[in-house]
């Protein structure tokens, strides 16, 4: 008799919801004991390191979600991450694999940033400042992304390389222009633009704490859960993504599926991009991206591209980076090891992930008839 | 030539879901000779030689080498007894060089490869047998043709005796395939024994000492190169026992529906593979298409459809030409084609029974709802109504199609396409791969549409099938129409006289 790890046929239903519970508690498990350990460091005995890491552990899970400050936190860091998941779900349904949601981003807050201090700076009304910046905003993503798309519908390029390497240019682009031209002048030498004038900020409530960008995630979400579920166009996206030569057979014109697909995907990512500089930076600033472009494929992936299951994840990685910041600010930890906490997040969810495709079963040994 | 057999299969059944690939197989391969597998796709060739290599393992049966009972349990084990076998697909690490490629697996070369070694030894196999390959070439860079001598010189570099070539010459040029011969022969003269897997009756005859022709999964019987003709071994292959138990409905047929004039289509070898065909389909008609697999059947089906471009002729359809490679349009006008791949082609695996139902973009028309806002309810009502219609077996509509039977994914397309009063159908070996109960349904459901006005376009490599269903039997070589008969067994020599590129007027 001998154990054999082997592959399920059939996934079942609970693992979605039980699988990444666990993994998250290994994670909190590994960080706990690395956090131990430079606790003892520091405090030099291991009963007050112990006490330390519950605190700081109590403080990480309980401030993004259990008071008005660091849940509006939360909200805020969802709603750049929940845009760009769901561009990316509009794509990764076909097996269209588009990386570039941080490069989009940019390309959105870098048009929308020109609409409100050049392009449009005589529009006083705010909704239309509102919907004129959104609508620039989407079409600065959807131009981004058309790049790879009609490369890839032309010339069979692979969209991977492409968008990944266009997000570096969206990025050093921005860069320039926040060093250069754009610079305010009155921002004592930091880069960054001028602020965006009040007509082109979303409204917003608790002393500017929560804006309404949430609300304009969840219609997006909502237009997408119906889209998917509902139409024509949902239908058949489903079976581009399951077979590409069934979709030909059955008369979908693939080419042209590709370029949609990619379009919108960084149509909404630039939307998220647009929605974040009229929410949250109200400037265009260096870096105001810490990387949601790249978090949100995981965002994307781990809810299984359900657009209501992206908020709910976004929502919940939102918490996580909060949590994150308040260990940074009231622990003192070393920004390399929230980074190292973040990593082992994701690496015990995709781990998870792929664990829970086998499973252990305990085999009979089959004497072998030489 | 010495005269014992290297290597012999006694009694090989092996069965996979619903099909028995080999059913009580012998065969023995002599030392000295290039021994052929002969038979259609799907006859089991390629299963008997899995097994041999250790890729599958067999249901019954023994194998011998050199008298020796043996066990084989994987390919590396095989090798250990001297079998070597060239894979359809080649098994190639495109980035390394071709003298890495021959020792990649070799456990005997040490931690440090000496590849001035290794790089001359693959020089003098490749000048002794006529397989030209420069062993420091990177492997992407190189032909298919390349690629594939590089695969035999890894064999010879390890040694092996016996070797086994998956359809060679299905990849090669016609110059490719004749250096590939001469190397055969040289290898065989110095005592290697060669299994060679085809389904081309020419190469069959042009390179073999003794032949075995399989079909359904049997042995129809072995004979000798010298004892045997074209039309002997075509008969061995399509077989004798044509029977017709059933009558076919008798339908007045009406005008014609699809008409074909001077086609020309070309394959994925860039080469023509239907050359200037002309056919025409009446409304209440089959006309079945008989020939050799890889006469240009698929591509016909193909560019009808709309699936490969022509490079010239025309496509006619109830009198409407046929744009070139618009398939949504085909759709449209009524054309519906059941392709031979019916998990590769025809279905979406992973999606549910019900998406498969309406994967074409007749969804609208079928349940009568807008695009922009489809009817679950009235979705899922029809697919039921559907899944009751074909009698397809399956726990529910939202069963994703992986999960059914051959028989029952075969039904979901029958559904699909025959639900929507088609009147061109397109119909390319619709019972592959099926038990009989499937075949059965499968062979009502077409005659039914026939009775209704539809013509039927039907390519089938069994001759059976095409006797029971068709009106009219065309009979194809090369790309071309070699005659008509009528689907009568008494034309089965002179349908066997064409399928072996004979002209109907020739005798």
């Amino acid at each position: 008799m001998k154990i054999r790890i082997e592959k399920r046929l059939e996934i079942p239903r609970y693992a979605g919801i039980i699988v990444p519970v666990i993994s998250v508690a290994v994670a909190l498990l590994i960080m706990g004991i690395i956090l131990l350990v430079f606790f003892v460091g520091r405090l030099g005995n291991l009963s007050s390191a112990f006490r330390e890491t519950v605190e700081a552990y109590k403080e990480m899970l309980t401030w993004p979600f259990a008071n008005r400050y660091g849940l509006f936190s939360t909200f805020m860091r969802m709603v750049p991450l929940a845009f760009v998941a769901l561009g990316l779900s509009f794509a990764y349904r076909m097996k269209i694999w588009n990386i570039g949601g941080e490069g989009q981003l940019y390309m959105g807050a870098m048009v929308s940033t020109w609409g409100a201090l050049f392009l449009f700076k005589d529009v006083k009304s705010p909704l239309i400042m509102i919907v004129l910046l959104s609508i620039v905003g989407a079409a600065a993503g959807a131009a981004w992304a058309l790049i790879p798309a009609l490369m890839k519908a032309f010339a069979r390029t692979d969209e991977i390389v492409v968008t990944l390497m266009l997000n570096y240019v969206a990025i050093f682009w921005v860069d320039y222009l926040v060093y250069g031209p754009w610079k305010d002048p009155k921002g004592y030498g930091f880069p960054g633009t001028a602020p965006f004038p009040d007509q082109a900020r979303l409204p917003s409530f608790f002393d500017d704490e929560f804006h309404i960008g949430v609300f304009i995630a969840l219609a997006v979400a909502v237009l997408l859960q119906y889209i998917y579920r509902k139409t024509g166009w949902g239908f058949n996206s489903q079976i581009v993504g399951d077979n590409l030569l069934a979709a030909r057979y059955s008369g979908i014109n693939v080419r042209n599926y590709t370029i949609i697909a990619l379009v919108v995907s960084g149509a909404i990512a630039g939307l998220g991009g647009a929605v974040q500089m009229m929410g949250v930076q109200h400037r265009l600033q260096h870096g105001f991206s810490p990387g949601y472009g790249y978090t949100a494929i995981i965002v994307a992936w781990l809810a299984k591209l359900n657009p209501l299951a992206i908020l709910l994840v976004s929502f919940l990685f939102g918490g996580l980076l909060v949590g994150n910041d308040q260990l940074q600010m009231f622990y003192k930890l070393p920004m390399a090891l929230i980074s190292v906490f973040q990593g082992l997040v994701l690496f015990c969810l995709l781990g998870g992930e792929a664990v829970s495709k086998y499973r252990l079963a305990i085999v009979k040994e089959v004497p072998e008839n030489e | 030539m010495e005269d014992f057999p290297v290597l012999e299969m006694k009694h090989i059944s092996k069965s996979f879901p619903g099909v028995m690939a080999n059913d009580d197989i012998s065969l023995q391969l002599k030392k000295g000779e290039v021994h052929a597998l002969l038979g259609e796709n799907g006859a089991g060739k390629t299963t008997l030689m899995n097994i041999l290599f250790g890729i599958y393992h067999a249901d019954r049966g023994e194998v011998f080498i050199n008298n020796g009972k043996v066990s084989i349990t994987s390919p590396s084990h095989a090798l250990k007894y001297g079998i070597g076998m060239v894979q359809q697909h080649f098994t190639l690490v495109p980035s390394f060089t071709v003298a890495e490629n021959v020792v990649l697996g070799l456990k005997d070369f040490g931690f440090v490869i000496k590849t001035k070694t290794v790089e001359s030894k693959i020089k003098e196999l490749s000048e002794a047998y006529g397989l030209p390959v420069n062993p420091r070439a990177r492997v992407w860079t190189l032909s298919v043709g390349e690629r594939q001598r590089i695969e035999i010189l890894k064999l010879l570099y390890t040694g092996a005796g016996i070797i086994i070539l998956d359809e060679p010459t299905a990849v090669l040029t016609p110059q490719e395939s004749d250096m590939l011969f001469k190397a055969i022969r040289k290898l065989v003269s110095e005592g290697s024994s060669v299994i060679f897997i085809s389904h081309k009756l020419d190469e069959v005859l042009a390179i073999s000492d003794r032949i075995t022709v399989l079909r359904g999964g049997k042995v129809v019987g072995t004979v000798e190169r010298e004892k045997i003709d074209r039309r002997g071994l075509v008969r061995m292959m399509v077989g004798r026992d044509v029977l017709l138990d059933q009558e076919k409905p008798v339908v007045e047929t009406g005008r014609a529906i699809l008409k074909i004039e001077n086609l020309n289509v070309k394959n994925d070898k860039d080469l023509m593979s239907v050359r200037d065909l002309s056919l025409e389909i009446r409304s209440g008609e089959i006309l079945g298409i008989a020939g050799v697999a890889g006469n240009g059947q698929r591509e016909l089906a193909e560019a009808i459809y709309g699936l490969r471009k022509k490079v010239s002729g025309r496509i006619e359809l109830d009198g409407h030409e046929l744009r070139q490679g618009n398939v949504a349009e085909r759709i449209r006008a009524g054309l519906s084609f059941i392709p031979q791949d019916r998990k590769t082609m025809a279905t979406c695996p992973n999606l549910s029974v019900m998406s498969n139902l309406f994967m074409k973009n007749s969804i609208c028309e079928l349940v009568h709802c807008s695009p922009w806002k489809l009817d679950g309810r009235r979705m899922h009502s029809k697919a039921d109504e559907l899944i009751g219609e074909f009698s397809i077996s399956t726990p529910s509509a939202k069963t994703e199609v992986r999960y059914l039977s051959g028989g029952n994914l075969q039904k979901v397309v029958l559904a699909r396409e025959l639900s929507n009063e088609p009147k061109v159908i397109i119909a390319e070996h619709p019972t592959r791969g099926l038990d009989i109960g499937a075949m059965e349904f499968v062979y009502k459901s077409l005659l039914s549409q026939k009775e209704r006005g539809a013509a039927i376009l039907l390519l089938a490599g069994e001759l059976y099938e095409i006797f029971r269903l068709s009106d009219r039997v065309a009979v194809i070589y090369e790309g071309q129409i070699m005659g008509y008969t009528p689907p009568d067994p008494s034309y089965i020599e002179e349908i066997g006289f064409m399928m072996a590129g004979a002209r109907q007027e020739d005798h």
